[in-house]
């Protein structure tokens, strides 16, 4: 097995890193070269909020030293990145003395366990009804029944959860509302609890999963049609090889490189629509804290639970890079 | 020329066996203007231990002729007719899975576009052993390998590459290892669509010197497609000449390179300077017809310096005019006792 | 023995993707329902009164006509002065529908248009320039791909009020790269292609031939990017709106999702309150994913492959 270069490593890195400066720095310019100067609006806004806090001098005198805004503008943005790095963003507004850090390491699991399974789901799916799309030994019916399976393409997660919850918890009450799991249960690893948080993750989980397949349907679809054309597809008939390896050690093998590495371009836009998905639920993952924090003004939950995804999905990104060259045999040679 | 083709030519074929017989067998592709006729009703028979040359122009039906052979041909391609029959059995009338068994251990074929022909996921000796278990069921592992290795040594592959993919490996490399592919399972007949002309002068030699080598030690019978006259005049026993879908003139190397009766041919052969220098095809000059639309009666009418009224009504036939050489022209005229007159040159 | 013919039969239809490519069946179908959503809005302004869309206009909470409400207070009954009902806070759904289906369309228009601009213009420097130029911009590129937008654009504008164009320009800076690797690698392998060669000796200037023979053949290409983008766009548009952001005052159909989501409007059965905004903006995502798969087989006539 060819390794990963060193090369090859060293320029991902540099690519997760600069993904995370990037987004940093635009949050941070955009507001800072407004006109009206937001910041300091902000800043004034949640200290007249923070009155009505006990030890409110604390606070107020916490945001001074946090954003400096006499200082000059380098030693601000120096600041801001510190902070970043060293995951400080300080305390929630709304529900001091929580920190953000533990807003965020409480809400964190719920959404990489909700992404995870959904992603995972609608990955799987979308490329094996693709390849049966495209493959010439499916049966016909299953060919009518794929396409008729896709109505729902294209319509954004944010709405199809709407309806789901419409239908299925409030009209049928099939489902749970609201919630990661039932009221009155102790998270842990016992089986209510399991229970419990499977059955509150279905509706969320379809609600991505039931929109999302149908485009990787039709992508993996598409990567078939061209493997197909392939010189190697000519030569692998030719070899009388049996028409199911063919399928998936020929034709999925190759067709699904570049599903991958356009998974990895989309994780940005899966993310965007689980926060929603999640505020739409109620479900308490990182999106119902964004939102929680946008309803109270909170500012650096906002902030902080944001960066924090931004930061992880990135990660994913430059993971799944990592992982990529074990699949794909040609790319630890590309560009050195 | 070297001895040992020299010696193969001495062979009666009139007496071998013939191993693929092709009669009639018809190709067209559906376009919008039309149906394209890439073969246009071609009957040859291969016999045992020989080699064919396919020659003519680019387009004129080559590729086409082999993957409908091997029935690989594709959408919007179809064969329309004819007849293809392997050691006295019939292969049109096999079903699917049927001819999936023929495939390989019957009929291999070593692609035209080796570069691409490989599957870039798979390591080398995994696209080999896969054949090979598919037509011949499991074997032990250490038992595969080493009859993979004994193939590398066959075409002159060194064994490190037993491991490696596709792309790392050369031009040449890629090509000799599907060549031992085509020869794994021991094939009756092994079809090499211009499995040189991809590569670079040198490799060319090298490689075309491999399939001399294993065609040799293997007595398989084999149909090299083929643009370059003086590289065939090499490999192969007999030459059959295409021209837009038909074969025009069928005749052993000596016979076609001393005396080419088909101006067509004569064209062909006077393209090459020698046969040392090699040079790809000259492209005659003259209008070629509409593929789809083919004017009645000779293919070659358009573009034959010698044509006649007779030739933009009737079809000529292929006939034996000579020993072992077929032609399909009205210039010949055969006496009653036997003799070759040339209309034209007694006119 | 007899001629076996190994040829099944064909039907003639197949030959109809023979014809104009643009004349596709998804293409067109896209294109009209996304119509008929402008029209419909474009007759409303003239025929229905949009002061109708401000808070209070309206008794609140009737049900769209032909259908009747009930709870503890007692039923009501659709009536024809709402034909599509009415909010939790007196806005009458027709008049929301009819100012807030054009902004969407408006807010995606334009962030696309946007950042189709920046991405032709990125494009171009990259693929001519070449060297450092081009290294930044495939890494920026390719680095801004992977940021989940919404999350960026929810940060700034929970410190920064934004109106409409304010939100559409956000949301282009993310919608950008996408036209700019396509730009990109067409330049490319242009250049590599010895076409420009040709041209420079024919005494053209390398722009303008690149310019005049790409841009035919990029059509579909960059009309199918621009249409991603505005899927994109508006998507993040949506999120904005329903989760608080974005215009305050004025009707927006993310807005009003917010609103019945905020009020209780789903646990009440109010299901007019977000099904209409849902509804146009299916119809719209319906209509741009039709026009994009069109576009994918006006540019990929392998597609067109019917799925028998
Ligand atoms: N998919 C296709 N659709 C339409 N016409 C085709 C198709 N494939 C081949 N043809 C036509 O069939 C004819 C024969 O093609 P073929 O590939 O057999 O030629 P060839 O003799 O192998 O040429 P070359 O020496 O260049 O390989 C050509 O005229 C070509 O235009
Ligand atoms: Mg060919």
């Amino acid at each position: 097995m060819k390794g990963i270069t060193l090369d090859y490593f060293i320029r991902r890195l540099g690519v997760f890193v600069l993904t995370v400066w990037i987004a940093a720095t635009l949050i941070y310019i955009i507001p800072r070269v407004a006109p009206g100067d937001p910041i300091a609006a902000m800043v004034s806004r949640m200290s007249q909020q923070a009155g009505y806090i006990e030890n409110s001098d604390k606070i107020i005198e916490g945001w001074r030293k946090r954003f400096g805004l006499d200082d000059p503008w380098y030693v601000q943005y120096g600041r801001y990145l510190r902070n970043l790095v060293t995951f400080d963003f300080g305390y929630s507004l709304a529900t001091f003395p929580t920190t953000v850090r533990e807003i965020v390491v409480r809400a964190m699991p719920w959404t990489i366990g909700l992404l995870s399974i959904s992603t995972a789901l609608f990955f799987v799916i979308g490329n094996l009804l693709g390849a049966l799309l495209a493959w010439k030994k499916t049966p016909a019916f299953v060919k009518v029944l794929i396409p008729a399976s896709m109505v729902f393409t294209s319509v954004p997660s944010l709405l199809a959860g709407l309806m789901l919850l419409y239908f299925f918890a409030f009209q049928l009450d099939w489902f749970p509302s609201l919630g990661a799991y039932g009221r009155g249960i102790t998270p842990g690893w016992n089986w209510p609890f399991i229970k419990s948080a499977i059955w509150h993750s279905i509706l969320p989980a379809a609600s991505i999963v039931v929109v999302t397949f149908g485009y990787w349907t039709l992508g993996m679809r598409g990567m078939m049609i061209t493997v197909e054309g392939e010189d190697y597809m000519t030569l692998a008939q030719a070899k009388g090889l049996r028409p199911f390896y063919t399928l998936y050690r020929y034709m999925i093998r190759n067709a699904i490189l570049p599903q991958i590495t356009a998974l990895a371009l989309t994780l940005g836009t899966l993310v965007g629509g689980q926060v929603l998905v999640e505020y739409i639920f109620s479900y308490q993952g990182m999106g119902n804290a964004i939102f929680t924090a946008i309803r109270n003004q909170d500012y650096p939950v906002i902030q902080g639970t944001s960066y924090i995804l931004i930061l992880t999905t990135a990660l994913a990104v430059f993971i799944m890079d990592m992982l990529y060259p074990l699949i794909d045999p040609r790319i630890s040679h590309e560009g050195s | 020329m070297s001895s040992q083709a020299n010696e193969t030519t001495q062979k009666d074929w009139s007496k071998a066996k013939s191993v693929l017989k092709v009669r009639d067998l018809r190709i067209h592709y559906d376009t919008p203007k039309g149906a394209v006729i890439a073969v246009a009703g071609i009957s040859f028979n291969l016999y045992e231990g020989e080699t064919l040359g396919l020659v003519g122009e680019s387009g004129c039906g080559k590729s086409t002729t082999a993957y409908g052979i091997l029935q690989l041909i594709q959408p919007p391609g179809h064969i329309v007719g004819g007849e293809i029959q392997l050691d006295d059995r019939n292969l049109m009338g096999l079903s699917e899975r049927e001819f999936r068994r023929l495939r390989w251990t019957k009929l291999a074929l070593i692609p035209q576009g080796a570069m691409n022909s490989l599957n870039p996921t798979m390591k080398v000796h995994q696209q080999i052993a896969d054949v090979i278990t598919t037509h011949e069921g499991r074997q032990p592992k250490e038992k595969m390998r080493k009859r993979i290795l004994e193939l590398f040594k066959t075409v002159g592959l060194p064994a490190r590459i037993y491991d490696m993919y596709p792309h790392e490996l050369s031009g040449g490399m890629k090509q000799r290892v599907c060549i031992a592919m085509g020869i794994a399972l021991n094939p009756s007949v092994v079809i090499a669509d211009e499995s040189t002309s991809a590569l670079d002068v040198v490799v060319q030699r090298v490689v075309a010197q491999t399939l001399l080598k294993v065609k040799e030690m293997l007595g398989v019978a084999m149909i090299m497609i083929g643009h370059d006259m003086g590289l065939m005049a090499q490999m192969v026993d007999r030459i059959a000449v295409m021209y837009a879908g038909k074969i025009v003139e069928i005749a052993s190397v000596q016979s076609l390179f001393k005396e080419p009766m088909h101006p067509y041919s004569q064209v062909l052969i006077e393209s090459i300077p020698s046969l040392k220098e090699k040079k790809p095809l000259k492209i005659t000059e003259g209008i070629t017809h509409d593929p789809r639309n083919p004017p009645p009666g000779c293919i070659f009418q358009l573009r034959c310096p010698f044509v006649m009224e007779k030739c933009k009504t009737q079809e000529p036939p292929l006939r034996e005019l000579k020993p072992r050489q077929e032609v399909a022209c009205h210039l010949y005229e055969v006496s009653e006792t036997g003799e070759v007159k040339n209309v034209a040159a007694s006119a | 023995m007899a001629t076996v013919s190994a040829a099944p039969k064909r039907k003639v239809s197949r030959f109809n993707r023979f014809d104009n490519p643009w004349l596709n069946p998804y293409l067109l179908t896209g294109v009209v329902l996304i119509l008929i959503i402008l029209l419909g809005a474009l007759i409303g302004r003239v025929a229905w009164d949009s002061n109708l869309a401000l808070v209070g206009s309206s008794p609140l909470k009737q049900p769209p006509v032909g259908f009747s409400h009930t709870t503890l207070r007692g039923t009501s009954v659709g009536t024809w002065e709402h034909p599509l009902g009415t909010d939790g806070d007196g806005r009458d759904m027709l008049a929301v529908m009819i100012v807030g289906a054009p902004r969407t369309l408006a807010i995606g228009f334009i962030a696309a248009a946007a950042g189709m601009a920046i991405g032709i213009l990125l494009g171009f420097m990259a693929g001519f320039m070449g060297g450092r130029v081009d290294d930044i911009i495939r890494i920026a590129s390719d680095t801004t791909i992977t940021i989940p937008s919404i999350l960026v654009l929810i940060v700034i504008q929970s410190v920064i009020p934004v109106n409409l164009i304010g939100m559409a320009l956000l949301i282009s800076a993310f919608a950008w790269p996408g036209p700019t690797r396509l730009i990109r690698g067409q330049v490319l392998s242009m250049r590599e292609s010895g076409y420009v060669k040709m041209a420079r000796i024919s005494g053209a200037s390398t722009f303008d031939i690149m310019f005049r023979e790409m841009m035919p053949n990029l059509i579909p290409y960059l009309a199918a990017s621009f249409i991603g983008n505005m899927q994109g766009s508006i998507l993040a548009a949506i999120g904005l709106e329903v989760l608080g952001l974005g215009p305050q005052r004025v009707p927006t159909l993310g807005k009003s999702i917010y609103w019945s989501v905020q009020l209780s409007g789903l646990s009440q059965g109010l299901w007019w309150w977000w099904g209409f905004p849902a509804l146009i903006l299916v119809v719209i995502f319906v209509g741009l994913l039709l026009i994009n798969l069109g576009l994918d087989e006006v540019s990929n006539p392998r597609l067109r492959r019917k799925v028998e």
